[in-house]
């Protein structure tokens, strides 16, 4: 009897729940850890000062840290857009459309130090943009596009096909259907894809690391595009390894701003897909 | 052969020679030769895959969109090949009009559904657009239940409603042609009722081919029948000759609901 209830329907079920369970758990549990060990250990480092003094405070970091990520959005938008936009719309199977494909497959595989060193060899100093803001917002640019282009392309191939021959029946021409059906209605995707992609880019160290930012300014604040920066995940990478003197706590404060505003962008993201998502269905 | 593919009287608004298309290897249409009468609804009858569609795709191009789709043989509006390599293909489908299966209103408003053709071929003043989007929406009986809600998505009105929207849409651009694709398919009998008796409203100014597999719909409507069968054109007459005296056993068999 008990050998039948093993290997019953009912008992395979069970074990198979059981197993996505702890799949699922597996998920998420490291995330909450890592949150809670970060809440538990910073909490006490936060102060009103460390927050917001110009000084010694993360408000420099903070803010060049989403002027870079406002800046590598803008950059990385209209290039991996009109990429999604060719190879969704426009571009046939072919060897030309392969290579793309293969070459942004590479490109999403490629480390991030080693995009860090590519800009600082192109931007800093091919063409001469420094190390900045820019430099540092075309590396990350760079970083992020291939998940911009697979995104927005995703979003595009939502688009029901009914939509575009519904379009293209009535005279329109190829662009005239992308500009006037396609892209409205994949918009929602493309944005949440935007914004998770540069959400990604925000908490990254090594892109920076040659191309835009300083651990200490005379001017805290990027004065423009050209100018430099200081920014979160560097401000923690020089605190946990070279800087003397800082207490652990600021330390693990430190790291607890820099995923709250990772987590922030990215529940902008969910919120931004639920509203758009509500305002058009077919 | 020769009585079985007549030529209809009065004026011929599309004629196909040869016609053929095929998917890769795969040939859907087989050397179709047809006169399509203009101002009556022509229907194009047959089971699911006899190519009927593809066919009616052609006469509009819109099986170019098609990836690896490529038609032989030609195809004739107002005595003019539409294959031509100065013919606009969007000039060419602004004359055509097409109504798919299932209706596809653009997710935007009523009016903005109606004004996208008109919009795409110019740029027409505020009035001039107001009244060719009452107009078509007259045209297509769906004036009166949507004049109050123009600004509403189009997302919001029924099937039936949704399926009229469509065509409104297409009567904006001024076509001459509508080619109709199995229009009510998807509709409930008295949606689908209401889309017959504006097909034959419609008639009066316009070229209408109909595809279908609705018999009935077919005899109800359509003043010349054409019965499509594994790509070729079996047998092309009078609606009533079709349906009452068809010359070919394989018409007579679907016709009279033994296959299909």
């Amino acid at each position: 009897m008990s050998a039948r209830r093993i290997s019953g329907p009912r008992a395979t079920q069970a074990v198979a729940f059981l197993l996505l369970w702890v799949a699922a758990a597996a998920v998420v549990l490291p995330v909450l850890g890592i949150l809670a060990v970060m809440v538990v250990r910073g909490a006490g480092g936060l102060s009103w000062g460390l927050l917001f003094s110009v000084r010694e405070g993360l408000l420099p970091a903070v803010v060049g840290t989403v002027c870079l990520v406002t800046l590598t959005a803008l950059i990385a938008a209209p290039l991996g857009v009109a990429a999604a936009v060719y190879l969704s719309e426009y571009a046939r199977p072919g060897p030309l459309v392969r290579l793309i494909r293969v070459s942004l497959v590479n490109l999403a595989g490629v480390p991030s130090v080693v995009y860090g060193l590519f800009g600082l060899a192109l931007f800093v100093m091919v063409l001469r943009f420094g190390r900045s803001l820019l430099a540092g917002a075309c590396t990350l640019a760079l970083l992020v596009l291939p998940l911009v282009i697979s995104a927005s392309e995703e979003a595009l191939r939502q688009v029901p096909r009914r939509l575009r021959e519904a379009s293209l029946a009535l005279g329109a021409s190829r662009w005239q259907t992308v500009r006037g059906v396609v892209l409205p209605n994949a918009l929602p995707g493309i944005i949440t894809g935007l914004i998770l992609s540069v959400s990604r880019a925000a908490g990254e160290t090594a892109p920076i690391l040659f191309t835009a930012a300083f651990f200490s300014l005379t001017h805290p604040f990027p004065r423009s595009v050209f100018g430099e920066i200081l920014a979160l995940p560097y401000q923690l990478f020089v605190m946990a390894t070279e800087a003397p003197n800082v207490p652990a706590e600021v330390k693990w404060a430190t790291a607890l701003v820099l995923v709250v505003v990772v987590l922030g962008l990215n529940l902008v993201a969910i919120v931004l897909r639920a509203r758009l998502r509500r305002a058009r269905r077919w | 052969m020769a009585e079985r593919v007549i030529t209809p009287e009065g004026e011929i608004k599309i004629e196909t020679r040869d016609l053929s298309v095929y998917y890769g290897d795969f040939e859907a249409v087989k050397e179709v030769s047809i006169a399509l009468p203009s101002r009556r609804i022509t229907a194009l009858i047959g089971p699911s895959g006899c190519g009927k569609s593809s066919f009616l795709r052609c006469l509009n191009r819109m099986n170019d969109v098609i990836l690896g789709a490529r038609s032989e043989g030609e195809v004739l509006l107002d005595g003019r090949s539409i294959h031509e390599a100065d013919l606009d293909v969007a000039q060419l489908r602004r004359r055509v009009g097409m109504v798919f299966q299932s209706a596809n209103p653009f997710p935007m408003s009523v009016y903005d559904n109606v004004a996208y053709g008109p919009r795409l071929h110019g740029k027409p003043g505020r009035e001039a657009l107001d009244e060719t989007v009452e107009r078509s929406l007259r045209a297509a009986a769906l004036w009166d239940e949507v004049k109050d809600k123009l600004r509403q998505s189009a997302l919001e009105l029924s099937g039936g409603q949704q399926q009229r929207l469509c065509i409104a849409r297409v009567l904006a651009v001024e076509p001459d042609v509508l080619l109709m694709d199995e229009p009510s398919s998807a509709l409930d009998p008295t949606a689908t009722f209401r889309i017959e008796e504006l097909m034959v409203e419609l008639a009066q100014q316009y070229t209408i081919v109909l595809v279908t597999h609705n018999m009935y719909q077919a005899s109800r409507v359509s003043r010349y029948t054409g019965f499509f069968l594994l790509g070729e054109l079996i047998e092309y007459g009078l609606t009533v000759d079709i349906f009452e005296h068809p010359q070919d056993r394989r018409t007579d068999d679907y016709v009279r609901g033994r296959f299909g």
